[in-house]
């Protein structure tokens, strides 16, 4: 069988394709089309379904006076435990701001001061206020003012519900995908010049997070088994405050309008791990508003301590609301009481809400350089999916949305400046792959699934051992093997979501093995990476970013890359002193 | 255990949907949404819905439970008594068991110019925007285009063409925003727009966002009464 496409039986050609719908996909969309080509966005979810949507605390770039470029600079990268690249860092922090503004000029709601300028809000590891935000549905706005933003553009198309499946890469040029239109469950060839990935993140390869149900790392696994590196993937973002069962996130804006953390005993633990002193109002860099990495290691210090209570969804602290009142919660942190009310069934205004860490964003990704491109010619790679990188071993919160957008438009206007020049992919017919198709004898995707979250849990969660990591490399690699006999119960063809999942799973086991095998190579601690083998940082081994490639048994081979230190050399990293 | 009873249907398998009962545990905790995913993982994977976020925030968990409009990740089976009958959203055509084709609603959304209509030059910085001048439209910013209200409307429900409640919202969003110079009055000012509306205000009431779109049907009916009268005035 070859593959098809709508109209044509060898598949369209476009000259640039993005792949994702989410912030970074979008942005890079406007940007394709304001440099006069045509691009396609497509999309395993309708874009304004993308998981941008439920971002909610906000976005950082300088704008207030006193605030500079460089202390969001220095923020970010001692907030990174110096594994940000500096030149990215800088690069970042000087377009953020116009980013944001463009997206004011595009008509996002931010939230405003009485006089109708943008305001800013505290955040978490940032000394200054510099996080503008949209009330509490930050990422919300964001996406449907640019999902709607690129309806103006008619150089922009979509092919929304479609799944890539694999990337067409001819002599280390990127020349198409291949990926199944959902509602028919055909497959067919997209060929361009020119490919963004912009897929997301993947914490759905753990059990308990605040990631959407589509948050599988497709973009990372299709990019590494086409040859390029995963960067920095043993660097998983634990956040501190997720809702027990459901893994809601409570934003860290609960955290900067006042919020407390408190354990059993109602006590601010956060004062006993060199976090600094409680105060009544939000300290910056201090206290609550010290980085995540650090917050989610002091609940496991609560933990150790018997300081936390245990419910049926695990061990929780609390985060107090109270002391700030109705009218503030509502004003600011509108969502967090929503969420609370629904998800929780109790009032943030009157209640403590119980939270424990929550698995929330990957650091790590496809490794390009600062305009997104991937080692494979034509090949970009831009937001969660990608790793510049200016996250290092820990993001700061808020630095997120503001990388889809600066690396979403640097990587769209360097994808069309390489279409421009490049020629374009003759369409042929290319052999389909065995799709899962209901043959296998074996084992359910939900258990493999389960059996797969439980191991990275129990292995690369907030601390790590060198022997749990060795275990975790061989159940992977078995549960690889299992995969590929899993049982289907549906082969038809039409909106077969169970074969998505399948396709999903696989792609989650590999980049599983990457987080796995980068942790283990890492012998240090470093921002979100703990090895309670190794507690320190080790600056002569290991100031450098870790590359997974996939070798030729299928299984990941790690190697070093020096990181980029431009004018901050690695001190220590300091918070509430 | 908590019966659900769920619609069904395969294209090309089925003739007409049919509704499958379906056994789950019972979980104080478990919103509609958490049976389902019971059901597809442990019992039956041929099931199909869609859903991501669930939190409430994505928009594409609606479905019709024991006949209204849901988010079915923020309804929850222990605020229902016995069987709990889940459909796809009525009003739209179904492309498989609860999945419903929502391509007509994005061209409604589409065709209102959801940006922002500006002529001249953009400021170096932001525009200035007080807080009262976001309250104005921010309501109708707050759509997560989920369309249960189109389910609820049974304007729509007997004229597919009718342009609904979702997306006069959305246009109502850009009119009211102090940025914008645009007014949509082609549109919105014709049968299909907000003059096929009967006032009903089933769309107010089915929306899980407090949009409010029935607010913004009525608000533009007058915007475009006197637009009518008085071309040059703007509302
Ligand atoms: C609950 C939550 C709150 C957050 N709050 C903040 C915050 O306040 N501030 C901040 O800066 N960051 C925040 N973040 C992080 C930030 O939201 C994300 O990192 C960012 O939105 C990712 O955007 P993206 O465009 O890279 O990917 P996404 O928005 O996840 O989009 C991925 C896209 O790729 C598509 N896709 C994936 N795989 C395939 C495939 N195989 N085929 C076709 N299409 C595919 C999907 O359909 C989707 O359109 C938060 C994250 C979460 C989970
Ligand atoms: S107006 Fe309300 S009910 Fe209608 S689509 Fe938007 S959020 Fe859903
Ligand atoms: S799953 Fe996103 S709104 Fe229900």
């Amino acid at each position: 069988m070859v593959a098809r496409g709508a109209g044509d039986p060898l598949g369209r050609v476009v000259d640039v394709l993005i792949v994702g719908g989410g912030a970074a996909g979008l942005r890079a969309a406007i940007a394709v089309a304001e440099a006069g080509l045509e691009c396609t966005v497509l999309s395993k979810v309708y874009p304004m379904r993308s998981h941008t949507v439920s971002a909610e605390g906000g976005a950082a770039g300088v704008i207030g006076v006193g605030d500079t470029l460089d202390e969001h600079a220095y923020d970010t990268i001692s907030g990174g435990d110096w594994l940000c690249d500096q030149d990215a860092v800088e690069m970042f922090v000087r377009e953020a701001p116009r980013e944001l503004i463009q997206l004011e000029h595009w008509g996002c709601p931010w939230s405003r001061e009485p006089d109708g300028r943008v305001a800013v809000r505290p955040f978490g590891g940032m000394r200054q206020l510099r996080t503008w935000f949209a009330a509490d549905k930050t990422g919300f706005h964001l996406l449907h003012t640019l999902f709607q933003t690129t309806l103006k553009y008619p150089q922009i198309s979509r092919l929304d519900e479609w799944y890539v499946t694999r990337l067409l890469v001819e002599d280390g040029r990127i020349e198409g995908v291949v990926a199944i239109d959902i509602k028919t469950g055909e497959t067919a060839a997209v060929w361009a010049k020119a490919v963004i990935l912009a897929t997301g993140g993947g914490g759905k390869v753990f059990p308990f997070t605040t990631n959407a149900a589509i948050k599988t790392g497709d973009g990372m696994a299709l990019a590494y088994r086409a040859g390029a590196p995963l960067k920095d993937m043993e660097f998983v973002q634990y956040h501190p405050t997720g809702l027990p069962f459901t893994g809601i996130l409570i934003t860290e804006a609960a955290r900067a309008e006042g919020g407390w953390l408190v354990n059993k005993d109602g006590y601010r633990y956060l004062q006993d791990y060199d976090l600094g002193v409680p105060t009544d109002k939000p300290k910056l860099r201090s206290m609550e508003l010290g980085p995540r990495d650090r917050l989610s290691q002091a609940f496991v210090g609560e933990l150790d301590k018997g300081r936390t209570v245990e419910t049926p969804y695990g061990h929780v602290t609390f985060l107090d609301l109270r002391h700030l009142g109705e009218e503030r919660i509502e004003a600011r942190i509108p969502f967090v009481r929503e969420l609370c009310r629904s998800y929780q069934k109790l009032d943030p205004v009157t209640d403590l809400i119980p939270v424990r860490p929550v698995v929330h964003y990957m650091m790590g990704g496809v490794h390009t350089d600062i305009d997104g491109a991937t080692p494979i010619a034509g090949l970009y790679a831009a937001g969660e999916t990608a790793c510049v990188s200016i996250n290092g071993a820990n993001r700061l919160g808020s630095n997120s949305l503001p990388e889809c957008l600066v690396f979403g438009a640097r990587a769209g206007l360097a994808a069309a400046e390489y279409a421009g020049t490049a020629a374009k992919p003759a369409a042929r017919a290319v052999p389909d792959e065995p799709l899962p198709d209901g043959s296998g004898s074996g084992e359910r995707i939900a258990d493999l699934r389960t059996e797969m979250q439980r191991t990275l849990e129990d292995a690369a969660g907030i601390y790590r051992t060198g022997d749990d990591l060795e275990k975790a490399v061989g159940s992977l690699r078995d549960l690889r093997e299992r995969a590929k006999k899993a049982k289907l119960d549906d082969s038809s063809t039409s909106f077969n979501t169970e074969r998505i999942n399948a396709l999903e799973l696989g792609c989650m086991l590999d980049i599983a093995e990457t987080i796995v095998a980068s942790a283990l190579n890492r012998e240090e601690s470093r921002g979100a990476h703990q090895r309670s083998d190794f507690p320190k940082r080790d600056d002569e081994g290991f100031l450098a970013h870790s590359l997974a490639h996939q070798g030729p048994d299928g299984s990941p081979v790690v190697s070093l890359l020096p990181v980029t230190i431009t004018r901050w050399p690695p001190g220590e990293r300091v918070y509430g002193r | 255990m908590t019966v659900l009873e769920v619609s069904r249907y395969r294209p090309g398998i089925d003739a007409e949907p049919v509704f499958q009962r379906y056994e789950v545990p019972d979980n104080d905790d478990w919103a509609v949404l958490d049976g389902l995913n019971y059901v597809k993982d442990s019992v039956d994977g041929t099931l199909s819905f869609r859903w991501s976020c669930r939190m409430g925030i994505c928009g594409s968990c609606g479905m019709t439970v024991n006949g209204e409009p849901r988010l079915t990740c923020g309804t929850f089976l222990a605020d229902y008594d016995g069987v709990v009958r889940v459909e796809p959203l009525h009003g739209f055509p179904v492309i498989r068991d609860l999945v419903v084709d929502i391509e007509p609603f994005l061209e409604k959304l589409s065709s209102v110019s959801p940006w922002l209509i500006r002529s001249g030059e953009d400021p170096a910085s932001e525009f200035a925007q007080t807080p009262a001048q976001l309250e104005a439209y921010k309501q109708y910013s707050m759509c997560i285009n989920c369309m249960l209200c189109y389910s609820a409307c049974p304007v729509y429900v007997l004229d597919p063409d009718f342009l609904g409640p979702a997306a006069i919202a959305l246009a109502q969003r850009y009119n009211l925003d102090s940025r914008d110079e645009g007014d949509r009055f082609d549109v919105l000012s014709t049968d299909e727009g907000v003059w096929g509306c009967t006032f009903v205000g089933e769309c107010t009431s089915a929306c899980p966002k407090h949009v409010d779109p029935a607010e913004a049907i009525q608000r533009y009916k007058l915007t475009a009464a006197v637009r009518s009268v008085l071309p040059w005035v703007r509302l």
